[in-house]
């Protein structure tokens, strides 16, 4: 699916490229479901942003799409330097570096996301044959990341994890874009990474409240609050 | 330039109130911020009145009688709220729930909230709607959690990331609009322009877009409060301090079904089916029927109007998914009534719970006895928002009861059942927490209720003898809404 179709033949080596970076894309998004680790699951982050850059620089580089640089620069400096930057700090300062998740039903969370993959590649099909985009056949994998970051959000249960899944989700959302449509335009994609960085300001203040508050960063102690 | 005044003020105030809000006359500040906010809402409304929709700013901005009258309901209600806040944060403070960085946190943030909610509703672009209702979101979030309670904690814990996930569908639903625009439009920042896409919508591609509404529909839907996405809200409402609890019911979720209404217009136009419509019948009526039965088991002042404004919303829905004139009409008038009804009881409810000490309903009793002003605000408030006539709210019910009983009949039991199970639950709770006995001694302050009475007044208004200007104007509405 991936390497196939017209635009694979044609377009040479760089499409090759693309496509190997969104299949590394969707390995991340599987890694990060199985990353128990709080200080693992922020490099795979990282990780992940800047594969989504140097994907989204090769596009725009070889198809003259100059206004993408502006949102890898904006990547490149939120998702891979910034917004990890703050969450290695952030784990460091709450003493949360060794924390461990226990993850139940392992399997079973990796056999999910493997049919959401399967599903989001259907969703995807008909909107990527209509797709004028040399990188239109990425849209499955794309999608597959939106739902696999959303799973990763259900699963978890502490804080930080599941707002690494949600800025994930945020990732997939832009690859989306991309293939679809070389991005969104330049006013507002600027607007998504203003609020971006505000939510993330926001979360770092809500992280000390939460911390003093409930000595943890488990929200199940908070789930246990009710029952009292 | 009014337009600038009207997004500037609210911005300039948060700035000055940043450094300022904790001294004396912050509370004064915020009410004059939003006063002027209010005059350049009004002016600009006399002007769309006057000469029709109209662009601001080369097309960045829009105002056709739709929005301008939410423009108008927003700046109304974050005025008379600035107005309730006053006295109502001053006694938090002197209870010792708030310190000067949380209050200066307060009135800033309180002023970007308008000013975010002002641009949503301004903005002609679909991706600054979508950045401005998540700017609104994050504005409230540390609102939520001002006392630091851990209740208050979780509440906003919850409403961060329960709307950041929903509203993050709503990107996508917005990315997927760009998609099909960008093939009729071609690419570059006008391909999301509302106004250029309301040209060409039945151009646009039928199946992308009924995917990028049911997107659009959960997304915004969230923040609606729609059942089954409604769990973050009765939390935020009642664990946040009670101004913010009447702007979040009377006024961001309006907004937030405006936007589900702007995009309902462009997916109708593309698609040439009741698909639209019928989704939002559905989530509507769920919403009605789930929340009703709710608010009889909540022991929470707070949480039980929380869960009426879900009802509410979903009447709202329900309406505008139905579609055709009347029911339209009445979708805009319920928006302007619900909004004023509620938050008039929000004002009433926050200096009841301040003087019992408890937002449980079993502490608040005797309301008449402690003041009559408040007992009386409280339970007018109340007949109003349970639709009792003359209000303005029973008249924008029965117009939705009427118009569905003539075309979606098999809904009726339904919504009947649902009103008449929200009567009961929150007459006979309302009605002990006014009339009962009480041994709590009587009010030694005024309470703020100015704003309560203004907003019942006009409620009333709209019930008896709605001007005919504002019935032209919701009509013009209705008809930009595809009736």
């Amino acid at each position: 699916m991936i390497s196939t179709g017209a635009s694979g033949m044609i377009s040479g080596w760089y499409l090759q490229i693309v496509n190997l970076l969104a299949a590394l894309l969707l390995l991340i998004s599987f890694a990060m479901l199985a990353q128990r680790r709080v200080v693992g699951l922020i490099s795979l982050f990282a990780w992940q942003g800047a594969a989504l850059a140097v994907s989204t620089a090769i596009v725009a580089v070889f198809t003259a799409q100059w206004h993408l640089l502006y949102s890898v620069a904006l990547t490149l400096l939120l998702k891979v330097v910034i917004i990890p930057w703050f969450f290695y700090r952030l784990v460091r300062k709450l003493g949360m570096s060794r924390d461990v998740e226990p993850l139940l039903n392992h399997s079973l969370i990796m056999l999910t996301g493997i049919v959401l993959v399967i599903f989001a590649f259907n969703l995807a099909l008909p909107i990527s044959q209509m797709a004028g985009t040399v990188m239109r056949s990425t849209l499955g994998i794309a999608m597959a990341c939106v739902l696999l970051s959303f799973l990763m959000m259900i699963t978890r249960t502490k804080a930080l994890p599941q707002v690494i899944g949600f800025m994930a989700m945020e990732n997939g959302i832009f690859f989306a874009a991309t293939s679809a449509t070389y991005g969104m335009p330049l006013v507002v994609e600027l607007g998504v990474a203003l609020d971006v960085l505000v939510g993330v300001f926001v979360l770092g203040i809500f992280f000390f409240q939460i911390r003093e508050t409930f000595e943890s960063m488990d929200l199940r102690q908070m789930e246990k609050r009710k029952e009292h | 330039m009014l337009l600038h005044g009207l997004l500037g003020v609210p911005l300039v105030g948060a700035l000055l109130l940043l450094v300022w809000g904790h001294r004396r006359l912050a509370a004064e500040m915020n009410v004059l911020f939003s006063f002027i906010t209010l005059l350049f809402a009004v002016a600009l409304a006399v002007r769309v009145m006057r000469e029709g929709p109209m662009e601001f700013d080369g097309g960045w901005f829009f105002m056709d009688a739709f929005n301008v009258f939410l423009v108008g309901l927003t700046a109304l209600v974050g005025f008379t709220t600035a107005l309730f806040s006053r006295p109502y944060m001053r006694i938090e403070c002197a209870h010792g729930r708030l310190n000067p960085a949380r209050l200066r946190l307060y009135h800033a943030s309180y002023q970007v909230f308008i000013a975010a909610m002002l641009l949503a509703l301004t903005t002609n672009n679909m991706g600054i709607l979508w950045v401005s209702m998540e700017g609104a979101t994050l504005a409230t979030v540390l609102l939520v959690s001002l006392y630091r309670t851990p209740a208050a904690l979780e509440a906003a814990w919850k409403y961060f990331i329960l709307c950041g996930v929903g509203i993050a569908q709503a990107l996508f639903g917005t990315v997927l609009l760009y998609f099909a625009a960008e093939k009729v439009l071609g690419a570059g920042g006008n391909a999301l322009l509302w106004t250029h896409l309301n040209a060409v919508k039945a151009h646009l591609e039928p199946t992308v877009l009924q995917l990028a509404f049911v997107f659009l529909l959960v997304g915004y839907g969230t923040k609606v409060g729609l059942v089954p996405l409604h769990s973050w809200l009765p939390d935020a409402h009642a664990e946040g301090p009670t101004p913010i609890s009447a702007v979040l019911s009377g006024l961001l979720l309006n907004v937030a079904l405006y936007a589900i209404l702007r995009n309902k217009v462009l997916v109708d136009g593309a698609i040439g089916t009741q698909l639209a419509g019928h989704l939002m019948m559905g989530f509507g009526l769920l919403s009605v029927v789930v929340a009703s039965f709710l608010i009889g088991q909540q022991s929470d002042v707070k949480r039980m109007f929380a869960y009426s404004s879900i009802e509410h919303m979903g009447m709202m829905t329900f309406a505008f998914g139905m579609g055709g004139a009347v029911a339209v009409f009445a979708g805009l008038l319920h928006m302007t009534v619900h909004s004023l009804t509620k938050s008039a009881i929000f004002f009433t409810v926050g200096h009841a719970t301040q003087k019992a000490g408890t937002q449980l309903m079993s502490g608040i009793r005797g309301l008449m006895g402690i003041n009559p002003g408040l007992g009386w605000g409280l339970m007018l408030g109340t007949m109003s928002i349970l639709g009792v006539p003359p209000f303005g709210v029973f008249t924008s019910e029965f117009l939705i009861v009427t118009t569905a009983m003539h075309e979606h009949s098999w809904a009726i039991p339904f919504l009947l059942v649902a009103l008449g199970v929200a009567f009961a639950a929150i007459f006979g709770q309302v009605q002990a927490m006014v009339f009962a006995e009480t041994s709590l001694p009587r009010l030694p302050y005024q309470p703020a209720m100015a704003p309560v009475f203004l907003h019942l007044i006009l409620v009333l208004v709209l019930g008896i003898a709605m001007p005919g200007w504002l019935a032209v104007w919701y009509r013009q509405a209705a008809h930009l809404l595809g009736a």
